[in-house]
């Protein structure tokens, strides 16, 4: 029997939904003015947990979409939540909530900085954040290596192709669409093999 | 820094970006490496303090990462108009340089997420759907660690720059095994910066 990725047999709790296009700005913007240094954590704790809009199965599945499509990731879920519930208003009253406030925070800030920016503590501070921040990427990376277990190309393929990514971009300096474009249509097409006729049928690699 | 921005040069600007946007799978912040070629080292609209500022601004504000980006363009603008002391000048080419620079990032991404992802929500059950996201996925992962490497990278003198690839690679190992607040590890890393630790 197929097993649909959308239904989750550990939901026990009924899902929710946003309630209106302003429900959907006022989460969105909540949730962006938690989110320092990326907003992926308070997204799932928000959506998954508190307002119950999605399983966890869900999030997954929805993350990773936002993740491969082109442009910044809670961007991208913003508006595939927003157009699921509302469509093209709801996509854009989402973004609108991601984006105006911490925007408007962002800029002052700027203003702000650009009064001191000679001064050599504020220098000295951004360069000690700035170094925080490179970490906070490279663990989300690491926390996400996990959602590769579970991949239908084994861990091992998955491993080979993060590597060679690494190499590529980070060491080798390959512009990007190269590398999008090789390994990414490569990996693809294993991925469409290794699913076999039956690809719908699972998430997971099952060996023959 | 004093630059002269003509219309082809915003234009351009906006050119570039819609481009990156389009490349920028696992995030704008993936094509960061790619900005910086593009604004300091080819056109020199920025300089190599006022980029990494930029970012550093954008990640100690809440908010989704893309905003480096509209610092960016505000920076731009008042290079352009010759410093924030330009006045209304100055406000209106920073605020130009963010819509320019964020509509570039953000369009193309968004209106091809928006079309795509609903096309294929409606098709999730197919094999290629399934063989797309399988597919991508470690590669995505690695884009996200390879960014934070060429930040590190770009601090690349290690008799003076060693302490801030500590602090990175700490930070790495305590965000990703412990649930620690990050604005902690942010203020750290001010307070380590402002004292000249590092």
């Amino acid at each position: 029997m197929p097993v649909n990725p959308n239904a989750d047999p550990l939901a026990s709790e009924p899902l929710s939904q946003p309630q209106s296009k302003t429900d959907l700005f006022t989460t969105f913007s909540h949730m962006a003015l938690q989110g320092f240094g990326g907003v992926l954590t308070v997204v799932q704790r928000e959506l998954v947990e508190r307002k119950r809009w999605m399983t966890s199965a869900q999030f997954v599945e929805e993350w990773s979409v936002a993740q491969i499509m082109p442009g910044p990731n809670v961007v991208n879920l913003s508006l595939m939540i927003g157009g699921r519930y509302f469509g093209l208003s709801g996509a854009l009253a989402a973004l609108a909530g991601l984006l105006l406030l911490p925007l408007i925070l962002v800029l002052t800030l700027a203003m702000v900085f650009g009064g001191v920016s000679d001064n050599s503590y504020a220098q000295g501070a951004l360069r000690g954040m700035g170094a925080v921040a490179a970490g906070l990427i490279i663990a989300t990376g690491l926390k996400l290596t996990r959602a590769l277990i579970e991949n239908v190309m084994g861990w091992t393929v998955c491993l080979v192709l993060a590597v060679l990514t690494f190499v590529g971009v980070g060491l080798l300096r390959l512009p990007l669409a190269w590398v999008l474009l090789g390994l990414g249509l490569m990996a693809c097409a294993y991925a469409y093999v290794k699913l076999g006729p039956k690809g719908s049928d699972k998430v997971t690699g099952v060996s023959p | 820094m004093n630059i002269v921005m003509s219309t082809p040069d915003w234009w351009a600007l906006f050119q570039h970006f819609c481009l990156l946007s389009l490349l920028g799978v696992g995030g704008a912040i993936t094509t960061a490496p790619e900005m910086h070629r593009f604004l300091v080292d080819e056109q020199h609209w920025l300089n190599d303090m006022q980029f990494s500022s930029s970012m550093a601004l954008a990640q100690a504000s809440p908010g989704p990462n893309v905003l480096f980006v509209a610092v960016m363009g505000w920076n731009v603008g008042l290079n352009a108009a010759g410093g924030l002391g330009a006045g209304s000048r100055a406000w209106t080419l920073g605020i130009l340089g963010v819509l320019v620079m964020m509509l570039g990032i953000m369009l193309p991404s968004s209106v091809l997420t928006y079309v795509a992802t609903r096309w294929a929500h409606r098709n999730r059950d197919m094999r290629g759907v399934k063989a797309f996201k399988a597919g991508m996925a470690p590669i995505v992962v690695a884009l996200l660690v390879c960014t934070g490497w060429l930040l590190t990278a770009a601090h690349s003198q290690p008799a003076r720059d060693w302490p801030l690839w500590v602090l990175t690679t700490v930070t790495a190992l305590v965000v990703w095994r412990t649930r620690i607040h990050l604005l902690w590890l942010l203020a750290a890393g001010a307070i380590l910066g402002a004292m000249g630790l590092i």
